[in-house]
C-alpha cells in the first residue's frame, strides 16, 4: 500500500487525539498518527519483510474497536481457564480486544510497590510509571507507529528497586471483535536488583483481526525478568508484533514465545544488551499448521562488554504452512569479551511445508565468541528409524520424536505451567495430524 | 515362550546405493539358538543386521527372510518388531526429548498390550542389567556413555521380548563389565527361548555369549558354519584363511569412534 492508500485506510489525528489519556500521551499518539500519515506499507523488497505476505495486508479492512462496555465477568471461558491453570499470581490482567478490561495486584505485592495497569493506575497514586518508549525509541517502522498512534489503554508493569516478585503476573490478551485493529502496548520496567516473571497469553476467537502488539522490556542494572509469550490467536488473525528488550549491568532477560495460531503471525525481537554483563535469552517455540505463516525477526545486540546472548528458535511446519527465521547477531565495537549464540532450528512435516532461515553475524569487534547454526529438514530418518525398530508405527514415532524436539525449548521457558500447556497442545495437534493422514 | 520359533534367511542378496553387499546370505536361528555371525570389516555383517530390520538405504535384490513362515521383507520395519525380530544397533541413535519408557509403551500400545506395565518392567530390568535409574528419564541415548547405550539397547530388548534377537555388535563401545552384564542378560533370554544372532568382528563377545553356532561370513556370503571351536581357529588365524587367494581384507574404513582403544590390535 502506498502512503496515499494508507492515509486513507488509516484513522486520523483526530482520532488519536481522542483516545484519552494525560496530556504527554495524547501527544505522543498525535505526533505518531502525523507520522504515520507520512508511511507506505513495506514490501518484500526489505530483507526485514523478506518472505513474508506483506502484500496480502489490506489496513482498510480493520478499524479500531471501542471500549468494551461488559464487565468482566462476561469474558470467555478460556480466559478463566487460562488463570485458574497459572495458579496464584502477583497481578492478573486481562486485555480484550486492546482495552484493559482488568488489572488486579495481589495486596501483598501492591503493598511493596509493584504496579500493573493503565497509566491512570500510576497517575492515581503518584508513581511514576515506565516510559512509553524508552526501549523502543522513536519507531523507525509503520506497524510500531501505528501502534503508538491508537494504542487505546498502554498497560504498564513497575517493579521497584530490590523487590523479588515471587508469583507471576499474568495478562491474558484476548481478541475476539471481528475487523478489529489491536494495538496493544506493554511497558515492563524491572529496578535495579529485582525479579518478575511475566507470562503473557495471546489468545482469541478465530476472527479477521489485524493485531499489532508492541511491547517493551527494561531490565534495570543487576535485575532478572523472565518474560513467556504464548500466542495462540484465531486461525484468522493476523499479527504483526515487535518486542523490544533491553538489558543493563548484569541484569538478565529470558524472553521466550510460542507461537500456534494466526493465519499471519509475525514477531520482531530486539535484545539490546547494554550494561557490562548482561544477558539475554531468546527462544522460540512454534508449530505451524494449514496454510499459516509464522514470521521471527531477530536481533542480538551487544553494545557493552563481556555480555552474553543465547537464541534458539526451534519450530515445525506441517501441510502447507510456512515458518521464517532471519537473525542478526550485531557487536558492536564496545562490545569485547561478548559471547552470542543463535540456533534456529526447523522440522518440515509435510513435502508442501516450508522453512525459510537465514542467520546474520555483524561483528565489529574481534575479541568475541559468536556462532550460529541453522537446519531446515524433515524428521531425521535414522530416529525414525530407531522407533519403528522399537516396534513404534511411523505415526506414532513422528509424533514422539517431534514432541521430543520441542523439549528443548519449552523446558528453556522457565515456566512449568507454560510449558505443560504448550506441550499437551502441541502433542493434540500432533495427535490429530496423525488422524487426518489415515494413516 | 512355549513355542518354538524359527528365522529363515535364504539365498539373501542386498545392495546399498546400487553396490551389491549381500550375495546369497542362507541362515537359520531357532528359539534358544546362539548364532555369532563373525567376518572382517566389510564382509556385510552389519548390512545383514539393517536389511534384517529394513532400515530404509538396504534394497534387497533376491532371497527371502521369514519369520515363522511370515514374510519379514514385505513388512515395515515397526511390523517386523511387532513380529518378534529385535535389533540391537550397534551406534544406538540419539532421539533429544524423547524418553525411553514413552518408545517402549507407544510400542506395547501399537501391539495390543497394556502399555501401563511398562514402568515396572523397565525399572526391574534396569536393575538387573545395571543401568542407572536416573538415566532412564533422559532423552534416549543423548549424554549416554557406550556402555551406557549398550545396557539400554540390551533392556530395550529384556522388555520388549522378541523371539529372534539381531546384535549389531554388541561388544563395540563398552566397557569389559558392561559387555559382561549385557551379554549374560542376552543368554538369560536365550535360555528363556530367545533365538540370538550376533554380530561381531572379535570373539571376546563369544567369551561371555557362548554361541552354538559360529558362522564366517566373507564378501557378503556365509563361507563356513560350525561349533564355539571355530572362532577359537579364527582367534589364531585370522580371516585370511577365508579368503580367496591374493585377496586381501577389505581396508578398515573410517576407525571406530567408540573402539576400545586399549584392545590387542591382532586379536
Amino acid at each position: 500500500m502506498t502512503v496515499q492508500q494508507v492515509q486513507a485506510a488509516l484513522p486520523g489525528t483526530d482520532t488519536a487525539r481522542s483516545l484519552g489519556g494525560p496530556a504527554w500521551l495524547v501527544e505522543r499518539r498525535v505526533a505518531a498518527a502525523e507520522r504515520a500519515q507520512t508511511m507506505a506499507l513495506p514490501t518484500t523488497d526489505e530483507e526485514m519483510w523478506r518472505y513474508s505476505p506483506i502484500g496480502d495486508l489490506d489496513l482498510a479492512r480493520w478499524a479500531l474497536t471501542s471500549p468494551p462496555t461488559q464487565s468482566v465477568t462476561d469474558a470467555p471461558a478460556a480466559i478463566g481457564e487460562v488463570l485458574t491453570a497459572m495458579g496464584s499470581t502477583a497481578a492478573t490482567v486481562v486485555v480484550r480486544n486492546g482495552h484493559v478490561v482488568l488489572a488486579e495486584v495481589d495486596p501483598r505485592w501492591s503493598d511493596a510497590g509493584l504496579r500493573v495497569g493503565p497509566v491512570a493506575v500510576f497517575d492515581q497514586v503518584g508513581a511514576q510509571g515506565p516510559e512509553i518508549g524508552s526501549v523502543a525509541g522513536v519507531p523507525d517502522d509503520i506497524f510500531t507507529t501505528i501502534n503508538e498512534a491508537f494504542t487505546p489503554d498502554p498497560l504498564l508493569v513497575s517493579v521497584p528497586s530490590g523487590l523479588a516478585v515471587t508469583d507471576p503476573v499474568v495478562i491474558v490478551d484476548w481478541v475476539d471483535a471481528a475487523g478489529a485493529l489491536v494495538p496493544g502496548r506493554l511497558v515492563v520496567h524491572v529496578g535495579a536488583d529485582a525479579d518478575l516473571e511475566l507470562v503473557e497469553w495471546q489468545g482469541g476467537e478465530d476472527v479477521d483481526a489485524l493485531c499489532l502488539p508492541v511491547t517493551e522490556l527494561a531490565v534495570s542494572p543487576a535485575g532478572r525478568l523472565r518474560h513467556v509469550v504464548v500466542q495462540e490467536r484465531g486461525r484468522r488473525t493476523w499479527q504483526i508484533g515487535s518486542l523490544f528488550a533491553q538489558a543493563g549491568q548484569d541484569a538478565s532477560i529470558i524472553t521466550g514465545q510460542v507461537a500456534l495460531g494466526g493465519q499471519y503471525a509475525r514477531t520482531r525481537t530486539e535484545c539490546r544488551l547494554v550494561g557490562r554483563g548482561a544477558y539475554g535469552a531468546l527462544t522460540a517455540a512454534y508449530l505451524g499448521e494449514g496454510d499459516q505463516t509464522l514470521d521471527f525477526r531477530t536481533v542480538q545486540r551487544h553494545d557493552a562488554p563481556d555480555t552474553t546472548s543465547d537464541l534458539l528458535f526451534s519450530g515445525a511446519v506441517g501441510d502447507t504452512s510456512r515458518s521464517i527465521y532471519t537473525g542478526t547477531i550485531t557487536i558492536a565495537p564496545t562490545g569485547r569479551g561478548s559471547n552470542a549464540n543463535q540456533a534456529n532450528r526447523n522440522i518440515k512435516l509435510d513435502e508442501g511445508a516450508w522453512a525459510e532461515s537465514v542467520p546474520n553475524l555483524e561483528i565489529e569487534n574481534n575479541d568475541v565468541r559468536c556462532s550460529h547454526a541453522s537446519t531446515v529438514g524433515p524428521v531425521d530418518a535414522d530416529q525414525l528409524f530407531y522407533l519403528q525398530s522399537r516396534g513404534v508405527p511411523p505415526t506414532e514415532a513422528e509424533r514422539l520424536i517431534v514432541s521430543g524436539f520441542f523439549d528443548e525449548p519449552l523446558t528453556r521457558l522457565g515456566n512449568a505451567v507454560v510449558a505443560g500447556r504448550v506441550r499437551d497442545e502441541v502433542a493434540r495437534r500432533l495427535l490429530a495430524r496423525g488422524a487426518d493422514d489415515g494413516r | 515362550m512355549t513355542t518354538t520359533s524359527e528365522l529363515r534367511i535364504e539365498g539373501l542378496h542386498a545392495s546399498v546405493a546400487g553396490s551389491p553387499i549381500l550375495r546369497g546370505v542362507d541362515l537359520v536361528v531357532r528359539s534358544g539358538e546362539v548364532h555369532a555371525v563373525m567376518g572382517p570389516n566389510g564382509s556385510g555383517k552389519s548390512t545383514l543386521s539393517h536389511v534384517l530390520a529394513g532400515r530404509p538405504g538396504y534394497e534387497v535384490t533376491a532371497g527371502s527372510v521369514a519369520l515363522d513362515g511370515v514374510d519379514l521383507l514385505a513388512m515395515e520395519p515397526w511390523e517386523r518388531a511387532q513380529a518378534g525380530l529385535f535389533l540391537a544397533l550397534q551406534y544406538p541413535i540419539e532421539v533429544p526429548g524423547v524418553q525411553l519408557i514413552d518408545v517402549l509403551e507407544a510400542s506395547f500400545a501399537a501391539g495390543g498390550h497394556d502399555p501401563s506395565v511398562v514402568p515396572a518392567l523397565v525399572g526391574a530390568e534396569a536393575e538387573r542389567i545395571g543401568l542407572d535409574d536416573r538415566l532412564l528419564h533422559r532423552a534416549l541415548n543423548v549424554d549416554l556413555s557406550g556402555g551406557e547405550k549398550k545396557r539400554s539397547e540390551t533392556l530395550q530388548l529384556a522388555v520388549l521380548r522378541p523371539r529372534i534377537a539381531v546384535l549389531d555388535e554388541l561388544d563395540s563401545g563398552l566397557d569389559i563389565d558392561a559387555l559382561r552384564d549385557c551379554a549374560r542378560r542376552v543368554e538369560q533370554a536365550s535360555n528363556d527361548g530367545l533365538g540370538v544372532l550376533a554380530i561381531t568382528h572379535y570373539s571376546r563377545l563369544l567369551d561371555e555369549l557362548r554361541p552354538d553356532v559360529v558362522h564366517i561370513m566373507v564378501k557378503g556370503e556365509i563361507r563356513e558354519s560350525g561349533g564355539p571351536d571355530l572362532a577359537t581357529r579364527l582367534d589364531v588365524e585370522g580371516y585370511a584363511a577365508w579368503l580367496p587367494v591374493g585377496e586381501e581384507p577389505t581396508p578398515e574404513p573410517a576407525p571406530d569412534p567408540y573402539a576400545d582403544p586399549f584392545a590387542d590390535p591382532l586379536a
